[in-house]
């Protein structure tokens, strides 16, 4: 039952933090895609910098005892990305952001959702004549992370240095192109 | 200092800094608490609810499955009846987390302020100044981007939230894998289909 109160309040701040940093807005996305306005990706990349800097400190301090789910790398994760992303630019929505959207009275973000429904129950519908092709053979090994979560089924790529240094460099860097790049270009 | 709070609390849209680190703590809360951010799966998980709404045999209870649910549909009966599961029982923890977004988008759509620009919220500008006024339209094209979008998150296994963000926070591969592949596809469309 804890479980489902937590839900209610990280799900609802969740999707008010989404709504307040413009990301529910498709104008901001298009224009990100069209490389024209990087407010959004400066704000993608400083938060899983953040995140992921604080996640491998925290854990590795022992404070947090971090939940980790690493998904399986593989060969439908490319294709099904460059699928992804042909939608992404011609409706300028992903999945979380129409959710928070639709809060918001965005008329065009619960047609969005209607064509997702349809678009994940054509999945439902291929998957089983699809599961055993290539589409589903695994990359580095499947569950991988570049540096060491401590979960002893996820391989580690780089495994001589501390989780810690591999994680926090990759954030540093994230960090570094959230505050180099410039909010907007002009035409 | 409360009257600051308030303001800030209303403001349309906050600066880049302040949404990047609230949206970071959001992900890294989540994962230290009950688990990582993800969305497109509960796409999923809805219309299994409305389809075994229609035929009540989609999805039955089996006690030799992994997670005690069972489905005649391949991919609702993978991982051991993993999704059957959580279309017979919808009151889980991710499914939740998502329906309790459109209350957090409605909470910060109706306490935000009206004195600023209004935002279009049918149809982006960038839209109308390609492609005209007209919504029908842009409905049109955002139904058939919706269907791609989902149907590439489902065989991806994740989208923006569960692989990008989520799973660059923790520096797996697949999350890089989406990310490059996503843009790599998204860039090039918006580039060609929003020329203005």
């Amino acid at each position: 039952m804890s479980q489902i109160i937590l839900a209610g309040i990280f799900g609802l701040l969740f999707g008010f933090i989404l709504h307040k940093s413009g990301a529910s807005n498709p104008q901001h996305i298009i224009n990100m895609l069209r490389l024209k306005d990087f407010r959004l990706a400066k704000i993608i990349l400083l938060s899983i910098g953040f995140s992921s800097l604080l996640l491998f400190v925290l854990s590795s301090l022992g404070v947090i005892d971090a939940h980790f789910s690493v998904k399986t790398a593989y060969v439908g994760v490319i294709v099904g990305g460059l699928i992804f992303g042909i939608g992404w630019a011609i409706s300028g929505f992903c999945p979380g952001t129409s959710v928070a959207a639709i809060g918001a009275g965005g008329k065009d973000a619960f047609i969005f959702i209607g064509g997702g429904l349809i678009g994940a129950f054509l999945f439902m519908l291929v998957y089983g004549s699809i599961k055993n092709t290539a589409l589903f053979d695994k990359l580095f090994g499947g569950k991988a992370t570049l540096a060491n979560t401590g979960v002893e089924k996820y391989t580690t790529l780089i495994e001589n240095v501390p989780a810690s240094y591999v994680a926090g460099g990759i954030a540093l860097l994230f960090i570094a192109l959230a505050f180099a790049l410039p909010e907007k270009l002009e035409d | 200092m409360e009257f600051t709070m308030w303001s800030a609390f209303r403001k349309k849209e906050w600066s880049w800094k302040a949404s990047g680190l609230l949206l970071g703590l959001a992900f890294l809360i989540t994962a230290a608490v009950v688990k990582p951010i993800g969305v497109s799966t509960q796409f999923v998980i809805l219309d299994g609810i409305i389809w075994n709404g229609i035929s009540n045999k989609l999805v039955v209870k089996d006690e030799t499955a992994k997670k005690g649910y069972a489905s005649t549909n391949a991919y609702l009966n993978k991982s051991g009846g993993k999704y059957a599961k959580n279309i017979a029982k919808p009151l889980n923890y991710s499914f939740v987390f998502v329906i309790a977004m459109i209350a957090g988008g409605l909470l910060s759509f109706i306490t935000e302020s009206k004195k600023d620009i209004p935002i279009e919220r049918n149809t982006p500008k960038v839209w109308k100044d390609n492609y005209g006024d007209s919504h029908l339209k842009r409905y049109i094209f955002v139904f058939i981007g919706g269907i791609f979008v989902l149907f590439g998150a489902r065989l991806a296994g994740g989208c923006s939230s569960g692989h990008m963000m989520s799973g660059m926070m923790q520096t797996s591969m697949s999350g890089y894998l989406f990310a490059i592949a996503t843009f790599s596809a998204a860039i090039p469309v918006a580039k060609i289909i929003y020329r203005k």
